[in-house]
C-alpha cells in the first residue's frame, strides 16, 4: 500500500498470524485491521465501522476475540494472532463453526461473519455447551443486518454439537 | 477513517516510558487503546506521539489483599472480572464489569485505562468514585496518589497530568454488614448507559446506617450521591427508597443529549436508585447472614 505522505515514519513489526511470521514496516497509525488486509493480503477480515462497534473485524489476539480496527499493528508484536483465514481445517475444509453456519444458514450477505466466526470459535473454547441465552450473549457484540440473528444463534448451537 | 500520523514509542520499562512522556509534552499513553483508538480514528485527537505501555509487563496484574484490590495498568477488564480474588473482595467491581461494552472489548480495554479516560458515561469511574478509591500516577518527578473524588475534573478530563502514568488503581474491599449492586439502562446490551446506579448499602444489624450511589452517565462527570437521609429510621420499607430517589434527583443534574432527554433521565434515576439501593440492601442482608453461620 502507498503512504500518500511517503515522508511518514516506518515501524518495524514482527506479527505472528494463523502461525506464519511476517516482518513488516509500517507507519505507527496502521490499523491491524489494515495491516492484516493490505499488507498481508489476509482479506478475510472484514472492516466495518471501524470504530469497535460492528464486530466485523474481530481476530483473535492470543486466543481471545479482539477489534482489529482498535489495536495498532505496532501494538501487537510478539502477540498470536488468528484470523478467519486461519479457522479452516489444515486440509483446507471448513472447521467446525464454519460448518455449522453454513448448515445453519448463518450467514446471508456475508460481510460480518469472518467476525462472528473469530468470536464463536473462541466462546465456545470458553464455554463448549452454551444455552440459547448465553450463545446470544456470546454474539452480542457482533452486528448483523441480514439475518435476524436467529439462524447466527442455531449456528452458535450447532457449532457446539461439531467442535 | 483512519488516524492522523503520530510517532510512536513502545517502552520496555516504566522508567524509560516516563522519560518518553516528560520529554513529550503532547504525548498520549496507549494501553488497551478502546476509547483512544476511536478517538485518533475520527480525529477528535491527534497527539503528535503516543506512548504504548503495552510492552510494560509489569503493569499486567490484578492483587487483593485485605484492604482491597490493587490493578494495574496493563490488567485489562476481562483479567479483573475472571480474578476470583478480586471479585470477592469487592463484588462491585466485578459485578459492573460485566457491563463494560462487550466481552471483545474488555479482552483489550483496561479498567486503569477506563478510569483515567474519564467518562461520565463509563462504570469504572463511577464505581471507583463510590467506593472511595484512588489511583496512583506516576512521573519522571515522583509518584502520588490521586483520590477518586479528586480526580474528575471536568467531561473526559482527569487530574492526572501530562507527564503522569496512572499506574494503578485500588478498589477498597467490601465493608462487613454491606451490600453492593448495579444496574444501567441503555439502548442495547454493551452500548454506553444512558443512566447507570451503583449502591453501596452499610447495615447494623438489621438497621441501614448509611445509603450511597454512585451515577454515571447523568452528569457531565461520576456523581456519587448520600442518601442516608432519605432512610432516617434506618428499614428501606414503605416510601423510604422513594426519598432516597427523591434525594438523588435533588443533588443531580441530569444531561440531555441525543441519546436521552433530562425529563427521561431522571426517570431512570428514580427507577434504577429504588432498583439498585434495593438489591444493595438484600446483598447486604444475605452476606450477613452467610457471616452468621
Amino acid at each position: 500500500m502507498t503512504e500518500p505522505g511517503s515522508d511518514e515514519t516506518r515501524y518495524d513489526v514482527r506479527l505472528t498470524v494463523n502461525g506464519a511470521v511476517h516482518d513488516l514496516a509500517v507507519p505507527a497509525r496502521r490499523l491491524l485491521s489494515d495491516a492484516l488486509r493490505h499488507d498481508l493480503g489476509l482479506t478475510g477480515t472484514h472492516v466495518g465501522c471501524e470504530h469497535g462497534v460492528c464486530g466485523a473485524c474481530t481476530v483473535l489476539l492470543d486466543g481471545r476475540p479482539v477489534r482489529s480496527c482498535l489495536i495498532f499493528a505496532v501494538s501487537a508484536p510478539g502477540c498470536e494472532i488468528t484470523t478467519v483465514e486461519g479457522l479452516a481445517r489444515p486440509d483446507g475444509s471448513l472447521g467446525p463453526v464454519q460448518q455449522a453456519f453454513k448448515e445453519c444458514h448463518g450467514l446471508q450477505c456475508g460481510f460480518c461473519t469472518p467476525g462472528f466466526l473469530t468470536t464463536v470459535t473462541a466462546g465456545l473454547a470458553d464455554n463448549p455447551s452454551p444455552t440459547v441465552e448465553e450463545a446470544r450473549e456470546m454474539v452480542g457484540g457482533n452486528l448483523c443486518r441480514c439475518t435476524g440473528y436467529q439462524n447466527i444463534v442455531a449456528a452458535v448451537l450447532r457449532a457446539a454439537e461439531l467442535t | 477513517m483512519k488516524p492522523a500520523p503520530f510517532e510512536f514509542a513502545r517502552p520496555a520499562s516504566l522508567a524509560e516510558a516516563l522519560e518518553v512522556l516528560a520529554a513529550n509534552p503532547d504525548a498520549k499513553v496507549l494501553a488497551g487503546g478502546q476509547s483512544l483508538v476511536p478517538l485518533l480514528s475520527m480525529r477528535l485527537a491527534s497527539p503528535r506521539m503516543v506512548v504504548d505501555i503495552n510492552g510494560i509487563s509489569e503493569l499486567a496484574y490484578v492483587r487483593s489483599d485485605d484492604d482491597g484490590v490493587h490493578v494495574g495498568a496493563l490488567a485489562r477488564h476481562a483479567d479483573v472480572e475472571s480474578d476470583a480474588d478480586a471479585c470477592r473482595t469487592q463484588p462491585l467491581l466485578c459485578i459492573a464489569l460485566r457491563q463494560v461494552a462487550h466481552q471483545t472489548v474488555r479482552n483489550r480495554g483496561t479498567t486503569v485505562g477506563s478510569i483515567v479516560h474519564a467518562d461520565a458515561a463509563a462504570e469504572m469511574p463511577a464505581v471507583l468514585s463510590l467506593l472511595g478509591g484512588r489511583v496512583t500516577a506516576v512521573s519522571s518527578s515522583g509518584s502520588r496518589d490521586v483520590a477518586a473524588a479528586d480526580l474528575y475534573v471536568g467531561p473526559m478530563e482527569s487530574a492526572l497530568r501530562h507527564d503522569e502514568i496512572a499506574v494503578e488503581a485500588f478498589f477498597p474491599a467490601i465493608a462487613e454488614q454491606s451490600g453492593v449492586a448495579f444496574d444501567e439502562v441503555s439502548r442495547r446490551r454493551g452500548d454506553y448507559a444512558l443512566c447507570g446506579v451503583a449502591a453501596l448499602v452499610q447495615l447494623s444489624g438489621a438497621q441501614v446506617v448509611s445509603v450511597r450511589a454512585g451515577y454515571l452517565a447523568v452528569c457531565e462527570v461520576p456523581t456519587v450521591v448520600d442518601l442516608t437521609a432519605g432512610v432516617p429510621d434506618g428499614s428501606l420499607a414503605g416510601r423510604n427508597l422513594d426519598d432516597a430517589a427523591d434525594l438523588a434527583l435533588a443533588a443531580l443534574d441530569p444531561v440531555t443529549d441525543i441519546h436521552a432527554t433530562a425529563a427521561y433521565r431522571r426517570q431512570l434515576v428514580r427507577a434504577l436508585t429504588r432498583r439498585v439501593v434495593a438489591a444493595a440492601h438484600q446483598h447486604g442482608l444475605a452476606r450477613a447472614g452467610e457471616g452468621a453461620r
